[in-house]
Formats: C-alpha cells, structure tokens, sequence
C-alpha cells in the first residue's frame, strides 16, 4: 500500500472529528500515513499518524493550501490524499486531484486495498446507487463522516513548514451561522418538519422537541424551505443535505423520494404525518398516525419526563 | 463580460435506478433526463452577471446529442448561445476527464467567468467546478450562497462547518452554485421562441482516458419494513418505549 497524506482540520485549535475519521480511514489500510494540518503554529497536535507536517500561515486560501498539500504529496511519493468530507474538505480535495491529475472521489463511505491501490465505495444518485471505483493511478477522495472509526493518537513528530502565499482566492472572514446551534449536518437526532406543519409559527413546536432532547436539530423537507418558512441549511434531502442521524423525525413530511434520499441511512426513523397512506410509513421504523399539532407537543413533555428520569 | 455557464443532463431525480447488465453503471435505456437542480442556480447566476456587467452567456455541456433539449432550455431562460461537446458516453467520464475536457472549450470560448452547479444530481462529485478551475489556473470558490461582482474583482460567501466564509478573488474565476445564491427564473413563452433562433455550436470534445475503473455498482441495502405504532397522543409511550428498549436510541 503506497503512503497516504490526510489533510486533518482543526477549527478553534480543536481537530475535527471527521478528520479523525479520515485518519482512522487512511491507518486502516496499513501503509505509511502522513497528516497535514494548516495553522498559525500555536496549537499542538496529537495525531495517528507516522508524521505530522504542519503547514504554517496566517491567511488561508483554499487554492494555495492544496497546491501546499500537492507539493508535500509529491515529494512523499504518496498514492493518495484524503480529506473529510466536509465543506473545507470538499473544497480542498478537487483541486488537489486536478494538481496530481488524477480523479477525485468524493464523499466516500468506505476503503478498502485493492492490489496496490484503493478501491473507494461512494453513493451516487443520491444514494439510490452505490459504486465501487479505484483509480489507474493516484486518487484523491473524501471520506463521509460516521463511516469511519476516529483513531486519537499518540503526539506523531510533528514537522512544519511555511504555508504557501500565492492566492487566488483569500478568506477574509468567517462569521457565525443564524439559526440552531447544531447543524443537521452534524446533530445525532433530527427534528425535521415539512408542509404539514401548516404555518411557520408551528415550527417552534419542532424546536422545542429539538430542545427537551437537547443534542437535536431542527430539519426541513424542501417544501418548507421553498415557501420561506425555514433557512435553507436545514433542508434535507437530495438537493439538501444528505444526513445519517441516530434518530430522524419524519413529522408532516409525505415521503418524497428527493427527501427519502438525503435521510434514508439514519440509524432509526420515527414518521408523525396524519395520512396513513403516506410514503414515508414505508420507510420509518415507527410510524404515529395523527396531527402532528397534538402529538408533538405531548411528545415533547413525553421526552421531557423520560430523559429526566433516565 | 464573457460568461460560461456549464451545465450537465442527468437523470431526472425521480429516477429508481435499475443496474446495466454489465454490472458496472446505471442502466440508461428508459431514463428520463433533465437539467441538473445546481445548474439552474448556476445558469440564474450567469444571466444575471451579464444583465448587471453586460455580456454574453454560454451555455456548455459535454453530453449526448439529445442533450440540445437542456441547452434551449438554457436559450429560453436567457443564455445568448451554446456549446455542445458532443459525448454519448458522457454518463461515463470521470471527474477529471470532464473537467479538462470542459476546460479546454472554457479556453476556446475565451470566457472570464464560469459558474458551475455546487454537484451534478448524477454523481453528486461537487469536483468538475474547481477540478476545471485548478486546470485552468483560475480563483474558485465553491458552494456560492452569496457572490458580487465589481470590475475584475469578486466577492463571495459559501457556508462551511466554520460558519459563513467570506473570499474575495479576481477574475478569472470559477463560482460553484449553491442553493440560496438565487430563485432560478424559467422561460418564457417569449423565450421559448427566441430560444429557437439562438445558435448552438457543436464540437467534438477533447477527451482524454478515464483514470476511474469502476469495479462494481450495486443498490443499496433495503431498509426492513417499519411498523405503525398506534393512532394520536396514546401512541407516544409505546414510540418512547420502543426507542429505548428496541432501538436503543434513547
Ligand atoms: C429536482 C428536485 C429536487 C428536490 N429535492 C428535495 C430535497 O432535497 N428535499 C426535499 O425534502 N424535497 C425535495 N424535493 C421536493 C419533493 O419532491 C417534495 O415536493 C417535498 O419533499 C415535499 O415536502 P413535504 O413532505 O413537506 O410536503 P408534502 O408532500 O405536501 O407533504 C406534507 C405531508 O404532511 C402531512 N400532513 C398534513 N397535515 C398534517 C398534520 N396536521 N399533522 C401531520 N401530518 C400532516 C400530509 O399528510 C403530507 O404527507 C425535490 C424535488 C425536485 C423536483
Ligand atoms: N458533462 C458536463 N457538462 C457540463 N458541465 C458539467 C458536466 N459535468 C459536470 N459539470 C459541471 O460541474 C458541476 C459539478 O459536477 P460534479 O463534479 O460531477 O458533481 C455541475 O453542476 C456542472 O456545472
């Protein structure tokens, strides 16, 4: 198996679980495994890796950090690079394939050794397919986060080097995101409401579900977000995020396949719709027929009283 | 300004696959296609640029010929023209043989700003846009949710784990639509009609060898069948005691 080089992100001087995820990913498949990180120097890291390279900088442009990532990837003659798949990562990994020229896989949810090199399974068409690929030759992928297991690491030797200062394009500013506190993206439970609430205003119902659970977000299929009831980093679903919650509620949303898409792999799916016919039954676990209007608030008080009480 | 708009047909999303005898891809007879979800955003993006800095818009593909259908779409909700690089197997070239192929007619158009969808509804790679950047040399920024254009220079916000970035860059560059950047209009009786005199140019693409071997496609595993667990507020502590003690989600 040829070298690996994962790029490991670090938000706030914490590394990223996803990109422990990839580490995990890259050390499973038993080849020499570099990490890079981008920082300012100040924060140390402790990773599971052979070494740990870090790029040092104080601006950070994503067209000169995967020039920085190729270059180190070239003189390791590494095979592969790895990102998480995340919105840093998903950025990253493309232009660092075009750099190497060679394909990028993108989203993966599994690696496997394959003869020499990596044999990648990605979803596609919106997870209705999935596919296994390798490349001919290099291979730049990212890895879908809750697919891997995160390996923490003993303190790798760290090296560091100067980030590279030609930029195309510069980040200027990062500002916190309106809205819940946990993304969709990253919530192990998922309050997710659709046309069936009837009104925005109802969605503080949904909200405070979220709340009594207190690790949950609040999701929307695209009807609500079209209409304006909702932002749209809480749609889910083909055109929206695709998430795999421990716990998703399905709660006066029909079942659209475009939906069903992007929330079909959660670990467990509760459906609230007043239709017993509707499509979403098919697919949920466990399925409540009755306006979602009385059910989510004595569910809420429900939540409540059991998670008190645990 | 000389704006490309790259946009890709694909199954429509209603689509339930059915794997090609081969094993190796989709089976592609009876599909029915359309214009990929990002790539309406994408091409929003361009006419609205040229309507603000004045212009022309290309609508491109790398696609079958049928593919024509998607670009008079394009011609009827406002691109001036479009390039057609002609590719039955288009369903099959991988991320990097499409962006260089894409690349390289960017060059011949001798465009200044490219808009891509975020990802193709097919694939969903969300690389072909800053694969084709990097080949070009191009600034890029990704998953656009924001962007203003002033002169040669541009600033763009996309939203990431960090919050919400900002970039700015100089042109030329390649913008990848996100949802949110803008409501994509749709055409007109008027547009319709103009869409048919547009001209569209076709072209044998510059391809070069996939590096992607696809070993295998299957479908996903089938989830097991569910159940209803009662009617209203009575069914909550049966839902509530399944998902402790079944589920072991609580
Ligand atoms: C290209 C394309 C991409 C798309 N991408 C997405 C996507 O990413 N995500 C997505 O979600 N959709 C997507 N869609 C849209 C999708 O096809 C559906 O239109 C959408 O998911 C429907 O949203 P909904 O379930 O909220 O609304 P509806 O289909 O209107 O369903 C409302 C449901 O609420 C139930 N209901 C009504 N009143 C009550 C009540 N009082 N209590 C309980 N239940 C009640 C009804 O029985 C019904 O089942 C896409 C469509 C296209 C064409
Ligand atoms: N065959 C193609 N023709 C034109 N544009 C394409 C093609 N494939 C991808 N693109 C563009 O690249 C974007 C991202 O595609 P992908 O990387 O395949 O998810 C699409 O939304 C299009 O804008």
């Amino acid at each position: 198996m040829s070298k690996i080089i994962v790029f490991v992100e670090q938000n706030a001087g914490n590394v990223s679980r996803a990109s422990l995820e990839a580490l995990g990913a890259a050390n499973s498949l038993g080849g020499e495994v570099v990490a890079v990180v981008f920082g300012d120097g100040s924060t140390s890291v402790a990773l599971n890796a052979a070494r740990t390279i870090a790029l040092e900088g104080t601006q950070y442009s994503p067209d000169a950090i995967a020039a920085d990532i190729t270059a180190i990837a070239n003189e390791e003659g590494a095979g592969a690079v790895f990102c998480a798949s995340t919105g840093v990562g998903r950025d990253l990994a493309p232009r660092i394939a075009a750099l190497m020229d060679c394909p990028c896989f993108s989203d993966c949810t599994a690696v496997a050794a394959n003869g020499d090199s990596i044999a990648f399974t990605r979803p596609t068409l919106a997870g209705k397919l999935i596919a296994n690929v390798k490349s001919s030759g290099k291979a730049v992928a990212t890895l879908r986060r809750n697919c891997f297991q995160e390996v923490e690491g003993e303190s790798a030797a760290v090296t560091t080097r100067p980030a590279s200062t030609d930029f195309k394009a510069l980040l200027t500013e990062i500002t916190a995101k309106t809205g819940g506190t946990l993304d969709v993206s990253e919530a192990p439970i998922i309050v997710s409401g659709g046309r069936g609430m009837k009104d925005p205003a109802n969605f503080k119902l949904l909200e405070d579900l979220a709340a009594a659970f207190g690790n949950a977000a609040v999701g929307a299929s695209r009807a609500v977000v079209d209409a304006g009831w909702r932002p749209h980093g809480e749609q889910v679903g083909q055109t929206g995020k695709t998430v795999a919650p421990q716990l998703y509620f399905a709660i006066g949303i029909s079942g659209a396949i475009q939906h069903i898409a992007g929330m079909k792999t959660s670990k467990v799916i509760v459906a609230i719709n007043k239709d017993p016919e509707a499509a979403i039954f098919k697919l949920a676990d466990y399925g409540i027929v009755g306006d979602a209007m009385e059910i989510v608030p004595a569910l809420t008080e429900a939540v409540k009283g059991a998670l008190a009480g645990a | 300004m000389n704006i490309v708009a790259c946009i890709k047909r694909v199954p429509a999303t209603e689509t339930q696959p059915k794997i090609a005898s081969d094993g190796k891809g989709m089976d592609h007879s009876r599909v029915e296609y359309m214009l990929s979800f990002y790539d309406e955003i994408a091409l929003e993006e361009a006419i609205r640029t040229k309507e603000a800095a004045g212009g022309e818009v290309t609508a491109l593909t790398l696609g079958p010929a049928e593919a024509t259908k998607e670009i008079r779409d394009c011609l009827a909700r406002g691109a001036d023209k479009g390039t057609l690089l002609t590719d039955p197997e288009w369903h099959a070239r991988d991320t990097r043989t499409t962006a260089r192929a894409l690349a390289a007619q960017v060059t011949a158009l001798g465009a200044e700003i490219v808009f891509c969808g975020r990802q193709a509804t097919d694939r969903d790679n969300a690389a072909v846009g800053p694969m084709m950047a990097t080949y070009l040399g191009w600034a890029c920024v990704t998953d656009v949710i924001e962007l203003s254009i002033d002169g040669t220079k541009g600033h763009a916000k996309r939203e990431s784990e960090r919050g919400i970035e900002s970039y700015t860059f100089d042109l030329p560059a390649v913008i990848t639509c996100q949802k949110g950047l803008n409501e994509p209009r749709y055409a007109g009786l008027k547009g319709i009609m103009a869409a048919k005199k547009k001209p569209i140019e076709e072209i044998a693409p510059e391809l070069v060898q996939n590096m992607t071997e696809v070993l295998g496609v299957e479908l996903p595993p089938a989830r097991p069948a569910g159940r209803i667990i009662g009617q209203g507020t009575d069914a909550i502590p049966a839902l509530l005691e399944a998902l402790r003690t079944e589920a072991k989600v609580l």
